[in-house]
């Protein structure tokens, strides 16, 4: 009987849902186990990362309580216990797909060679890919970087474009990897590295958290399109995308949704009350009218 | 040029990295070091076991984690641990396993391998003769083991046993790689986030130097009053 | 599983553009190599000098090699990775901070000095335990045929020490190949960073990993055959204690 209704209630919330299905996948464990667990990075501003009393807190948290909430109405809990687990660039995937994390609240884009392994959400940001480096230094293109050390964080889409930038134009980079965002910023500001390659939002909120702000410029060339991000979840699973895209969707379209962008980039954020200043572009606009999960960012 | 030193960031960030961080570490030492113990005991019994098969299976196991580096072994655990809970326990998906828990794993099962070592050697020191005792008064294997070689070999080990544990309270500063916030993971988190890598990483080390050393100094006057008087 | 296995990835290109995901393991095996062996040089000659230097009569040496094992066994490696490579740079003077920042290969060099300190501490404490489980008849017989300290060491007591301390310095120079990977943490490319950068670029966690797996446990097997070979050839005849 319980089942019964529960099938009822899954057919009534989620309409895109086969009929008379029983709970398989992410559901049916959250729905067993009565948790779900959040992926989150240490210093993604301001999508994922953590505030000065070591709460984590962002852009893409948010979303994902929009989904934990879809989830909590659609599988009827009383009581959702919501996991946070620390993830790095080079760990996200494996934990997703090793079921350790159920949904990747971090600045994930999404590509058609991750989708091999994982998962997607529709689309919430989109940025390129360019380097920061110290003013002095005078780079401003991507050939400027010929014979320099350039960083970039472990496990990232710009790292594996800074490889085949080097590559293709014979740059001989010497390349350098580190454990997440902050760590790479800081081998730029020690000068250990001559540049940092990274997503320009990320660069951005990097620039302006640092303790001199003036001494840095990005780059004039971008290493690719802007890509999309998205909240990364387990591949081939889907009745819970069904459900996480039609939350996200909905709040990407609604009211909340434009509050919830301009709560965090056109505002004052924490820790210390920076303002970003990012106003949502054109090509983001018309992906949150209608909101997509397509890798390629041709399409946007 | 005398770069300009914060020692206030230390004093304001105590609780954060001893609360956090410093409790994760000491109870990951604590309790990796008596899993690995007990693992460690177990397989040193299997590799002096007459029985087929054991034998090679325990030294295999030991030298493998002896040949590999502890990162990669880390790597390797926080990926394949939910798999193999997922076949150990028939689910119908990998089993979630938090941080804490896959670190408990990762050092208890690597560590095992050394501490099987030091018992192997501890229960060799046993003179045979107690072995043949405990048959001819009707003792079993694992009774004879059990309450008269392996308590004698843990205690003539002990020394051994906690300069080891010493070692494993060094290297669990290496869930860094996974960033699992360790006291180290704490203070660097913290380095980074204010830009205070000297004060941090300074004072990190001398943490690490006063809580190692003062072991260390402990288990050597233990040395002495334990040491057999010859 | 949820996991889509491809062992063919190996022989895939590797998005660096030089050489398949394959090639991208052997260069970093190369590194881990190199790094080894100038950090085993340093842990050998350092902590030979400095064992020797606990052993002689004289308090001020046996203090200060005392303080230097102490200081490099009682903090963890990583930090002292760190230390060496965000640390020191900061504290030098400017001009010798920024040479040694922009140095070629400054993570090679730090980490090979930094395990290769870390590694002669332990080595001091094999040295002397060594020379101390010498008969005291020989530095005793040295002396009464007329020997300096320095010759009683060079002739009479090093030669012995380090033929008696092989077995336990073959474990140990296993331990500098390992712990190289440590060095990954201050952005060096040895086997277990390209590794884990394989996974990164390929998302073949598994594959990737049992590779390393293998190359480590065949570089060991080789170490160990010809040093054990080594240990045979020029063991004491009447000594050697088990293996």
């Amino acid at each position: 009987m319980r089942k019964l209704m529960l099938t009822v209630a899954a057919v009534l919330a989620v309409p895109g849902l086969a009929a008379a299905q029983e709970l398989s996948g992410t559901l049916k464990k959250i729905k067993e186990t009565g948790s779900i667990s959040l992926g989150h990075r240490d210093s993604s501003v301001p999508f994922s990362y953590i505030d000065d009393n070591g709460k984590v807190i962002g852009y893409s948290l948010d979303i994902c309580a929009k989904i934990v909430e879809a989830v909590k109405t659609e599988l009827k809990l009383d009581k959702l216990d919501v996991r946070l687990v620390p993830v790095t660039s080079s760990t996200r995937i494996p934990l997703i797909a090793n079921g350790t994390i159920d949904l990747e609240c971090g600045s994930t884009t999404n590509n058609e060679e991750r989708q091999k392994q994982v998962g997607y959400t529709n689309t919430h940001f989109l940025t390129a890919s360019a380097f920061v480096s110290k003013k002095v230094k005078n780079l401003k293109k991507i050939d400027d970087l010929k014979g320099k050390t350039v960083v970039s964080t472990a496990g990232t889409t710009n790292m594996k474009q800074l490889v085949e930038a080097n590559a293709a134009r014979n740059l001989g980079i010497n390349v350098m990897s580190a454990k997440d965002h902050a760590a790479s910023f800081l081998l730029v500001e020690l000068d250990r590295a001559d540049a940092f390659v990274m997503d320009d939002i990320l660069l951005a909120s990097l620039i302006a958290s640092s303790k001199d702000p003036g001494a840095y410029q990005t780059s004039d060339d971008a290493f690719s399109l802007p890509e999309p991000y998205a909240i990364m979840l387990r591949k081939d699973d889907a009745p819970f995308k069904a459900l996480a895209d039609k939350a996200t969707s909905a709040l990407f379209r609604s009211a909340e949704g434009a509050a919830l962008y301009a709560k965090w980039f056109t505002s004052a954020i924490p820790p210390k009350g920076l303002n970003l200043n990012v106003p949502v572009g054109e090509k983001l606009k018309k992906a949150y009218a209608a909101p997509t999960d397509n890798p390629d960012p041709k399409a946007y | 040029m005398l770069p300009d030193i914060d020692f206030n960031v230390i004093a304001r960030s105590l609780p954060y990295l001893f609360r956090q961080g410093m409790s994760f570490t000491l109870t990951l030492t604590a309790l990796a070091a008596l899993g690995g113990l007990l693992l460690g005991t177990l397989l040193a019994l299997m590799r002096l076991s007459t029985l087929p098969i054991l034998a090679p299976l325990a030294t295999g196991y030991v030298n493998l984690m002896r040949s590999l580096p502890l990162v990669l072994v880390i790597f390797w655990f926080y990926f394949l641990v939910p798999f193999v809970g997922q076949v150990i326990l028939r689910a119908d998906r990998p089993v979630e396993v938090g941080a804490f828990a896959s670190a408990l794993i990762t050092f208890t099962l690597f560590e095992a391998a050394y501490f099987s070592e030091i018992m192997r050697a501890g229960i060799q020191s046993i003179p045979r003769g107690q072995l043949a005792a405990g048959y001819a008064i009707g003792l079993t294997y694992w009774q004879v083991m059990g309450y008269i070689i392996v308590p004698q070999a843990v205690r003539n080990m002990l020394p051994v046993i906690l300069t080891q544990t010493i070692i494993l309270f060094q290297d669990t500063s290496l869930v860094y790689v996974i960033s699992i916030t360790d006291f180290l993971g704490a203070a660097s988190n913290v380095a980074q986030r204010d830009g205070r890598l000297i004060e941090m990483y300074v004072f990190a080390a001398l943490v690490y130097f006063a809580i190692s050393f003062s072991a260390s100094r402990l288990v050597k006057s233990l040395q002495m009053r334990t040491a057999i008087p010859r | 599983m949820n996991y889509h296995w491809n062992w063919g990835i190996f022989l895939e290109p590797s998005p660096e553009g030089i050489g398949t995901y394959f090639d991208m393991l052997m260069m970093g095996l190369r590194w881990t190599l190199v790094t080894a062996v100038l950090a085993w040089i340093i842990a050998v000659s350092l902590g030979s000098a400095v064992g020797v230097l606990r052993t002689l009569p004289s308090r001020l040496g046996v203090g200060l090699g005392d303080a230097y094992v102490e200081f490099f066994r009682n903090i963890p490696l990583l930090v002292q990775l760190f230390l060496w490579y965000f640390v020191l740079p900061e504290l030098l003077p400017k001009d010798l901070g920024n040479w040694l920042k922009t140095l070629p290969n400054a993570s090679f060099w730090t980490g090979a000095v930094g395990v290769g300190l870390f590694m002669s501490a332990r080595i001091a404490e094999q040295v002397k335990a060594g020379i101390q489980s010498l008969p005291r008849g020989q530095s005793m017989a040295a002396t009464a045929l007329g020997l300096t300290t320095a010759q009683t060491y060079i002739y009479v007591l090093l030669p012995m020490t380090l033929r008696i301390i092989l077995p336990p310095l073959t474990s140990e120079t296993l331990n500098t190949l390992k712990n190289t990977s440590v060095a990954l943490t201050i952005g060096l490319a040895e086997l277990t960073a390209r590794t884990r950068a394989m996974q990164e670029y390929s998302f073949q966690v598994f594959e990737a990993f049992t590779a390393a797996t293998v190359i480590y446990l065949v570089i060991n097997a080789l170490i160990t055959v010809v040093l054990r070979r080594f240990e045979k050839a020029i063991a004491i005849p009447g000594y050697v204690a088990g293996t």
